[in-house]
């Protein structure tokens, strides 16, 4: 049994950590990109391109820090387009499937109420490149977070058919909660050293977060989903790997092309 | 109606505003240009965004993200010139369904590779450009200023178009061949993005007496055609004309006769993609009536004190 230099460890779990905050930005960013030019509105269309943007922008910076953290010479396109599912590092929230407008803006809502928890306290990091993508971020997804909610309440207490979307909306999403606030994907010595910050340290405020909003929409969470765990250590849903067979294709068929 | 006031701003190259007095026909035809560019942006985003998620870097897929998404907002505030004129989205919205109002043949054209989303960048936004600079002086004020702003977007998608062109081109066999392909196939399209020739091109002589348009069809196709051949020539592509020879005498390149059957044919509802298109323009706005159905509601209730926002 080798003895593990506990420096190196940690930076080697810190870009793993690094890995798995740029893969939440960049699959939930492929799944808004999908719904542009399939939006409700022109209108919707834009503010959810825009969305997409930003978290793509997201998680350029953070894959590229954590390919530099790795120290193997991996580009922010090596890591996303060169990786098998197995090795995303992603919440399983971020990946399945769109559905209809009411699950799109409830998960956008969900991991934005997230984002910001994790941002505002990472922008405090003591790794200064993490701390700056953080700082930058949390501007973002505070807006996403505020578009988002807007639609989740407007459903909520918009028409009959809405609210029922919503609930439902609601109920597929649920699963997916325990995952966000599982802490055993993260190497502890990044938290105490104030480097990452603990998930499951945030879910109270996420909770609190989340009941204000849903009591301002008239939803209730069924609280009834056997909770889903897996997905941060690349055990994921069946939705990945057809994710990834799309968004990687082109670029797998040209090995070594530049772009 | 006072047409004299009409016609003496229009001589005196002012613009005119949506409080102006302005012939019935001028705001037709006004209307009819302004609705065919901006559904133009919002059925020009389907063949684009569809290669969002294969795009084959995340540098090129922020730079496609963003440029759909400013078709979006150059749909927005045509749409916004429009209602100046008395007609709102949700109106143009549904003659665009309808096929009532027409938008751009160049959309009507599959985009069947990479190379194919490098020259909509290129040649489309070139071609766009070349038409919209004029533009940004019509004589209908708020469409002039929409245009304005329009085309410094424009330009910078072209620029980002030519670059992913010149990496291509100086790429792998493959990604050149890919190139040489698009270059085939885009051709013929972004010339025709110049509407008919000015023999068949009944509006134009009207159009340019009232300063909706301030050059013929055919003008504009040769300064995009003298524009883009060195710009091939540059990226080492071959243009796919082989009667294109430059003119000393003209000062312009000569070009080959175009296919006008295959444009009429797209302008009536026969292009490539048309149907396609459409469908997905409608099914959009068929999936997401409960969704308006609902803000509609919700607003509803704010305003009559239901709800406290």
């Amino acid at each position: 049994m080798t003895v593990e230099d506990p420096r190196t460890t940690a930076v080697t779990g810190l870009g793993h950590y690094v890995l798995g905050l740029g893969d939440d930005a960049l699959v939930l960013s492929e799944r808004c990109a999908e719904l542009i030019t399939r939006s409700p509105t022109i209108e919707e269309d834009l503010a959810i391109s825009n969305i997409a943007l930003d978290l793509l922008g997201q998680a350029r910076g953070l894959l590229a820090h954590a390919g530099e953290l790795e120290g193997a010479g991996r580009s922010e396109d090596d890591l996303a387009y060169l990786r098998l599912d197995t090795q995303f590092r992603n919440c399983a929230l971020a990946e399945v499937p769109n559905g209809d407008f009411a699950f799109v803006m409830l998960r956008i809502y969900l991991l934005s109420e997230y984002f910001i928890l994790r941002y505002a306290a990472l922008a405090d990091s003591a790794d200064s490149q993490l701390s700056a993508i953080s700082a930058k971020a949390l501007k973002e997804v505070s807006y996403h977070k505020l578009h988002a909610r807007d639609w989740v309440i407007r459903l909520g207490r918009g028409t009959a058919e809405s609210a029922k979307r919503a609930q439902a909306a609601l109920a597929d999403a649920e699963p997916y909660f325990d995952e966000l606030f599982d802490d055993t994907w993260i190497h502890p010595d990044l938290i105490t050293a104030g480097i990452a910050v603990s998930e499951a340290a945030l879910r109270d405020q996420w909770q609190a977060a989340l009941d204000k909003t849903l009591s301002e929409a008239d939803l209730e969470l069924p609280g009834a989903s056997r909770p889903f765990s897996g997905a941060r250590h690349g055990r994921h849903t069946e939705h990945l790997g057809n994710l990834l067979a799309l968004t990687q294709s082109l670029h797998r068929a040209h090995p070594g092309a530049s772009w | 109606m006072d047409t004299n006031t009409f016609e003496t701003l229009i001589a005196e190259g002012k613009t005119i505003e949506p409080h102006d007095p302005m012939p019935e026909d001028f705001r037709r035809s006004v209307l009819r240009q302004i609705a065919q560019h901006a559904h133009s942006e919002i059925i020009g985003m389907q063949p684009e965004g569809n290669w969002i998620s294969r795009a084959p870097s995340l540098y090129r897929k922020a730079i496609l993200i963003a440029k759909v998404q400013d078709e979006a907002g150059h749909g927005l505030y045509l749409y916004g010139a429009a209602e100046s004129l008395g007609m709102d989205q949700g109106e143009m919205l549904e003659r665009l369904h309808s096929g009532q109002q027409k938008y751009s043949t160049i959309f009507n054209y599959p985009m069947l590779t990479w190379a194919d989303v490098a020259v909509m960048g290129w040649m489309g936004d070139g071609a766009a450009i070349v038409n919209q600079v004029p533009l940004s002086r019509c004589s209908y004020g708020p469409y002039a200023r929409a245009m304005a702003r329009i085309c410094k977007e424009e330009s910078f998608h072209q620029r980002q178009g030519y670059d992913a062109m010149r990496v291509l081109a100086n790429g792998t066999e493959e990604q050149r061949n890919m190139a040489q392909d698009a270059v085939n196939r885009w051709w013929q399209p972004s010339l025709m993005l110049f509407g008919p020739p000015d023999t068949d091109s009944p509006n134009t002589a009207r159009s340019m007496a009232w300063g909706i348009k301030r050059h013929t069809n055919d003008e504009l196709r040769q300064r995009f055609i003298d524009l883009c051949v060195p710009q091939a020539e540059a990226l080492g592509l071959t243009i796919p004309d082989e009667e294109l020879i430059w003119d000393a005498e003209r000062g312009h390149y000569n070009s080959g006769p175009l296919d006008w059957d295959e444009f009429w044919a797209n302008v009536n509802g026969a292009g490539p993609c048309t149907r396609e298109r459409l469908a997905r323009r409608v099914a959009a706005h068929e999936d997401g009536r409960w969704v308006r159905e609902a803000a509609a509601a919700y607003e509803h209730q704010i305003e009559n004190g239901a709800l406290v926002s």
